[in-house]
């Protein structure tokens, strides 16, 4: 993770979290009230994803990235407790960048707005947290050979330069 | 006068509801495809690829395009020689929406309390109604995913402002949706009325075939769609050509003090689907 720069392009294949806006307000709340954990974040990969639902036969829907930037309040808080890297979709603010850099994680890009391409990489689909959130909830999937772009690397340097 | 079943209605939108969220208008694929072969930008013509790749897996698998399945707009041209039984306009919509999406496991996006959020569903959908001459009723369903629909602005001129400040405007909106939005966009401009006319405007224009351009706005689309694709945005934000599909512009008369402009931003998987009962 260390070694990889902005703009660089990887397959990912392994396990990640969905979380997005209602999953992050709780998990932040969680952390700072020192409540317990739904989740390990300790090198956690999370996925800022809400996806459809889950047709019958298949593993999950459509599952493309949502906007990043409305992640970036929490984003920080997330890192701190543990957080290793993040996928999602645009830009992140200073403090984010930051926050990637002092503690060593990466945020990557996923191809913006290809949901159904996607959903034929994830392996596996297990709710595991905060259900009533629809499809707001924290999913734990299996992917393989997902296509990822480096958007800020661990050095904070940002693939659409500083802002 | 005619008459149309309510029923007849809710099953109209419900299945317009999954034509718009599984295949990506013919009209918007065309311009992927065009913008696939001009793009000189390596990793561009790589995106745009598996964009296009992304709209046939939809279509094939019934998979929705984008998992934000959007905040349904529905569009209603009534013909006011159509009486319409056994139920409300309105239900009739809002229900064809429920089943269209539940059929389709598409997305429940829909949160009943802005401020207070709560559990989230499939409708009500934001209905526009015109009523028209004739007998008959259109029907339109524009999923509007709300990562572009963030991005949209309004703003009131001041009525000696000439085309250069509106261009302007234009022009930061885009940089402002940037990477964040889906590009590349179609653009949707309403120019007149009252501030939320421009805004229905602006909405509307998003349904415009890409290519068929009205010969009196032609010029000004045309030349705002070349500006844009120099801000070097292109898909994700990571840079090329191809930063918009289309502009596409609605103007309506406005006030001597006045003139408002919206920009509607829409991500590349720009959805609707029509019909006439």
């Amino acid at each position: 993770m260390k070694n990889l720069k902005s703009g660089n392009e990887i397959l990912y294949s392994g396990r990640i979290y969905t979380a997005r806006d209602q999953a992050h307000k709780r998990l932040v709340e969680a952390i700072k009230s020192g409540r317990r954990l739904p989740i390990n974040l300790k090198g956690a990969i999370i996925y800022y994803c809400g996806p459809t639902k889950t047709p019958k036969g298949r593993v999950i829907g459509s599952c493309g990235p949502t906007t990043s930037s409305r992640m970036d309040e929490f984003t920080p808080d997330l890192l701190k407790a543990g957080v290793k890297a993040i996928i999602g979709k645009g830009r992140r603010s200073k403090d984010v960048a930051a926050a990637l850099k002092k503690y060593k994680a990466v945020y990557f890009l996923a191809y913006a707005g290809l949901g159904a391409l996607i959903s034929k990489h994830v392996k596996s689909r297990r709710p595991v947290a905060y259900i009533d959130l629809g499809p707001e909830a924290i999913y734990e999937l299996e992917v393989v050979d997902l296509p990822l772009i480096v958007g800020v690397d661990s050095k904070g340097r940002s693939i659409y330069g500083s802002q | 006068m005619r008459y149309v079943k309510a029923g007849k209605i809710k099953e109209t939108v419900a299945r317009l509801c999954l034509e718009a969220n599984f295949n990506l208008r013919p009209d918007v694929l065309e311009a992927l495809k065009r913008a696939y072969i001009s793009e000189g930008n390596r990793r561009a013509k790589r995106i745009l690829k598996a964009t296009i790749d992304n709209a046939r897996i939809a279509k094939k698998d019934k998979l929705a395009i984008c998992q934000d399945t959007g905040m349904p707009v529905v569009f209603v041209e009534l013909g006011q020689d159509v009486h319409i039984k056994s139920g409300l306009l309105t239900d009739a919509i809002n229900k064809g929406v429920e089943s269209g999406y539940n059929k389709g496991f598409l997305r429940n996006s829909i949160v009943a309390d802005p401020v207070l959020r709560g559990k989230s569903g499939y409708q009500p959908a934001v209905i526009h109604t015109e009523i028209v001459k004739g007998n008959r009723i259109k029907l339109t369903v524009l999923p509007k995913g709300f990562g572009c629909e963030n991005k949209g602005r309004v703003r009131m001129f001041n009525p000696t402002v000439g085309m250069a400040k509106i261009k302007e405007f234009v022009l930061e909106v885009v940089k402002k949706a940037g990477p964040d939005a889906c590009p590349p966009f179609v653009v949707g401009i309403g120019i007149g009325g009252t501030q939320d006319y421009a805004c229905l405007l602006a909405k509307k224009a998003l349904l415009h075939k890409l290519k068929a351009k009205s010969e009196k706005l032609k010029t000004m689309e045309q030349d705002l769609l070349k500006e844009i694709n120099k801000l070097n945005i292109g898909p994700m934000g990571l840079g090329g050509k191809t930063t918009a599909l289309a502009v596409n512009v609605e103007k309506y008369p406005t006030h001597i003090a006045g003139l408002p402009v919206c920009v509607n931003i829409s991500c590349h998987a720009t959805r609707s689907a029509t019909t006439i009962i």
